[in-house]
């Protein structure tokens, strides 16, 4: 059940749409430097057209805010955490007209996230463009609670709700933004094997 | 003939079984001695008296318990019925497509009388009446999806059709085979069968959204899957695996017969005329190992396809741990005589 | 044949606007036609002598009123004789043979506000997706554009029934659709429609692009007459027949001729059902379909028969 599972998401990566009016860039960490990548396939104007949301999170010591000043946006909002940049989203999107163009760059359970918001306000998924940078670390929502475990890098994990040892499958949901943990051990209660780290 | 529904369960005591002619309305599932991944899809029509296919809702004995044992479900776990908002015009569709079934096929049980858009629908076993106004969600006691498969066998999912895609918006699922609707909910066609093993490579399910989203008005069409399930056990959802789950530790050589169940869906599709949705039912039915040697074409099919099954979909299918017990029971029922093709008993 | 027949009556034939025609078809032997959604369209099945014409129509009557079907023909310039037919000869009383509906243009449902856009004939789709956005208390507005006022059928009723929602533009009096102005600044959640010539739908979808719009937003309906051409034969590879196309034929069509059921759903290279296999052609392929990708079409090895055809002698399909 290791092979490739369609229902996991793809992250092409950043392309500018030079058409769009105006462009919304949200990032976290490591994804700054997918923006800073970006910079190098497109223009000066089409950073004057655009709003980039920033989370520092693990990247703080890199100082990629001052990179992102540089490219002269018209808005760059550097925000503490990931509740705090998709409250700013939800604002900015409450507004926003049909021709904006979101992006999302850094870890999948942000991008996810990013998406959640999307979907939200009436974007389709597929029209927003993705690039997956930094850790490949995974929401996991355990089918069993519901409850969702943050920064899974191993697997087997165990639920940080209702404890049950969750084996992490391929299979992602958009809704919620997360990979199913089903439990591993229920025909052998305690056969857990130790969690291997595997998704860093 | 009005059929006598049984008390039974399908959780604690597990009284649930199969009178023969519930054994002979089986939709046994093997057309031959050995099983693979196939599209298999063939028009929903009206098929053989006394079997599933006689209507396109079959109502069977069992009704009653499935209805309550769903309620039960459902009063756990709410989430096992969800509809994103878009959905409404097709769960409409959906109450029209099982009320006229069930008063056309089953005139004894249920009735629909529709006066324009005022409704009148009456089910007799489960003491139901209702007038409201089709179209109009405050004058039904429920959303219209969940009202009616309250009252209807089967699992229902409806399926948005845009961009070239079908997309799992909608649904009520509590006796499925070990996915949730609640993780799957707003996937496409090839997202929520992402976890089927080896399918996808033979292109299984790119022929199979082709030909679904060509699906006209009046033409529905029927496959059959299945698996098999330890005590006949309707809600083996992945949320209640914890649950569940160790039953398939505890078959022997003794209980087979009583513990182990076939169990077969018949998956039918209706295109839902104003909503262009699609619905696709998931009719389940179980049957002992016991009450399925009673017809010896289905005993030498069944011993054979358990020897010969991939096992890739063994595994997926969750039957590995118990396979070769319930084949050793099986070979006694086997005389290795050659079987007639088709499903039907000889 | 891969679509359900239902037999009906011509039941008032009336022309609307200069070279426009509309039907309204009663069911023959039943109480009602079967339901629909908005947007749906039929495949009308006309005898003309020796040969049947099998053309689409939009519905363009109520979803919520199936007792008739009410369908608009516009006498195209080169008729290949199904609109020649329908303006010319059909009368009142006529049993004709119609398709069951099928939607290859629904309306997006989650979108929280729909913009419709129409030139010409291609008015007919939204008609009956306006009585179903109406029904459903959805947003919309429709930006309907005709050669005058003569030539444009049906702008006075939806002015009527649907008031400031609907904009009409003359164009002989110089008016056009301000596209620009009229996707710039919309919602997020907008969809946008366009039904109409084909230069207008290209027009509608660059306009959308430049105004930022996603693609997943923009919709089309864009049916194909098959094109006339040169004759050649087809050879059927399964079945060892040869069946020769005329001029103004298509293969779908030839085929038919020839008693061979052919799958299909819109006659009109929109729809992928009648996609089939080349074994082998000698000749250059005539790709006229929106369905294929150009790298599909490039390869050369699959054929929209119901549109496409050929420039040469022979080809021969994996029938």
């Amino acid at each position: 059940m290791a092979a490739a599972m369609l229902s996991r998401p793809v992250y092409p990566g950043l392309v500018p749409d030079m058409h769009a009016k105006h462009n919304l860039i949200v990032t976290e960490g490591e994804g700054a430097e997918a923006v800073l990548d970006l910079a190098t396939k497109t223009s000066a104007e089409f950073f004057a057209r655009t709003t980039i949301l920033y989370c520092t999170a693990g990247s703080a010591a890199k100082d990629h805010e001052t990179a992102l000043a540089k490219l002269n946006p018209k808005h760059l909002w550097v925000l503490p955490s990931l509740p705090t940049v998709m409250f700013r989203l939800k604002g900015v999107l409450a507004t926003a007209d049909m021709g904006t163009r979101l992006y999302a760059a850094g870890t999948e359970p942000f991008i996810g996230s990013v998406i959640q918001e999307a979907l939200a306000a009436g974007i389709d998924f597929k029209s927003v463009v993705t690039e997956h940078r930094g850790s490949a670390k995974r929401r996991v929502q355990c089918v069993h609670c519901k409850g969702m475990t943050e920064n899974v890098t191993t697997n087997p994990v165990a639920c940080s709700h209702c404890g049950i040892n969750l084996f992490v499958r391929d299979h992602y949901s958009r809704r919620l933004g997360a990979f199913q943990g089903v439990i591993i051990d229920a025909e052998e209660p305690g056969s857990a094997p130790p969690p291997e780290e595997i998704y860093r | 003939m009005g059929l006598m529904f049984k008390d039974e369960t399908y959780r604690g005591d597990f009284t649930f079984a199969n009178s023969p002619a519930a054994i002979r309305h089986f939709p046994f599932p093997f057309h031959e001695d050995k099983y693979m991944y196939a599209v298999n899809i063939e028009p929903h029509v009206p098929g053989r008296k006394g079997t599933a296919y006689e209507f396109p809702i079959d109502i069977d004995e069992h009704y009653l318990a499935d209805m309550r044992d769903r309620a039960i479900t459902l009063a756990e776990d709410p989430l096992r019925c969800q509809s994103l908002p878009h959905m409404l015009a097709a769960e409409w569709d959906l109450v029209e497509l099982l009320m006229t079934s069930m008063a056309r096929d089953y005139p004894e049980h249920f009735s629909l009388t529709r006066d324009g858009d005022q409704w009148h629908w009456i089910n007799r076993p489960m003491k139901i009446e209702d007038k409201f106004t089709f179209g109009n969600v405050a004058t039904l006691p429920l959303r219209p999806m969940e009202y009616i498969t309250r009252q209807c066998q089967g699992d229902f999912c409806l399926l948005d059709q845009r961009d070239g895609d079908l997309w799992m918006d909608a649904g009520i699922v509590t006796s499925q085979a070990d996915w949730s609707l609640d993780f799957d909910i707003g996937m496409s066609f090839k997202e929520w069968h992402a976890p089927v093993p080896m399918a996808h490579e033979i292109g299984i399910f790119d022929r199979a959204l082709k030909f679904l989203l060509a699906m006209q008005i009046g033409h529905p069409v029927r496959r059959l899957n299945w698996t098999m399930t330890i005590n006949p056990r309707l809600d083996t959802a992945p949320e209640t695996y914890p649950k569940w789950g160790i039953d398939r530790t505890t078959v022997t050589p003794e209980n087979v017969g009583d513990k182990v169940h076939l169990r077969v869906e018949l998956q039918a599709l209706w295109r839902l005329p104003r909503s262009n949705a699609i619905v696709f039912s998931i009719r389940g039915y179980l049957l002992k190992m016991r009450e399925l040697v009673t017809i010896p074409k289905w005993s030498r099919r069944m011993h054979r396809v358990l020897k010969t099954l991939p096992p890739e979909i063994a595994a997926y299918k969750g039957l590995s741990r118990y396979q070769q017990t319930t084949i050793d029971w099986l070979s006694k029922y086997d005389d290795g005589q050659p079987t007639s093709l088709g499903f039907f008993p000889d | 044949m891969t679509t359900n027949q239902i037999r009906v009556r011509v039941a008032e034939v009336e022309t609307v606007a200069a070279q426009i025609r509309r039907l309204k078809l009663v069911p023959i032997g039943m109480s009602g036609l079967p339901d629909f959604s908005g947007g749906a369209h039929t495949i009308l099945s006309i005898p003309d002598g020796e040969r049947t014409l099998r053309n689409p129509y939009s519905l363009m009557s109520s979803p919520y009123d199936t007792s008739s079907y009410e369908v608009s023909v516009l006498k195209a310039a080169e008729s290949r004789g199904g609109s020649a037919f329908i303006h010319d000869k059909i009368r009142e009383g006529l049993p004709i043979t119609i398709s069951a509906p099928v939607n290859l243009f629904p309306v997006d449902r989650r979108a929280r506000r729909h913009i419709l856009i129409a030139g010409g004939i291609g008015i007919t789709p939204f008609m009956s997706i306006m009585r179903q956005l109406e029904h459903d208390d959805v947003p919309f507005e429709l930006h309907y554009g005709m050669r005058s006022q003569e030539r444009g059928a049906y702008w006075r009723q939806l002015r009527e029934t649907y008031g400031h929602r609907v904009h009409i533009y003359f164009e002989d009096q110089g008016q056009t659709i301000p596209l620009k102005t009229l996707l710039d600044g919309q919602p997020l959640g907008t969809h946008v429609y366009v039904c109409g010539p084909s230069t207008m739908i290209d027009w509608v979808l660059n306009g959308a692009r430049d105004a930022g719009w996603p693609a997943e937003n923009v919709h089309y309906e864009r049916f194909s007459a098959p094109p006339p051409g040169t004759s050649f034969t087809v050879e059927l590879a399964r079945s060892g027949k040869t069946v020769p196309v005329g001029p103004h034929q298509s293969m779908l069509e030839a085929l038919e001729a020839a008693g061979i059921d052919a799958p299909y759903l819109c006659r009109g290279g929109a729809c992928g059902q009648c996609e089939t296999r080349i074994v082998s052609c000698a000749g250059a392929i005539q790709h006229n379909d929106h369905y294929l990708s150009d790298a599909e079409k490039a390869a050369g090895d699959k054929i929209m028969i119901c549109v496409s055809r050929v420039d040469g002698s022979t080809v021969t399909l994996d029938l």
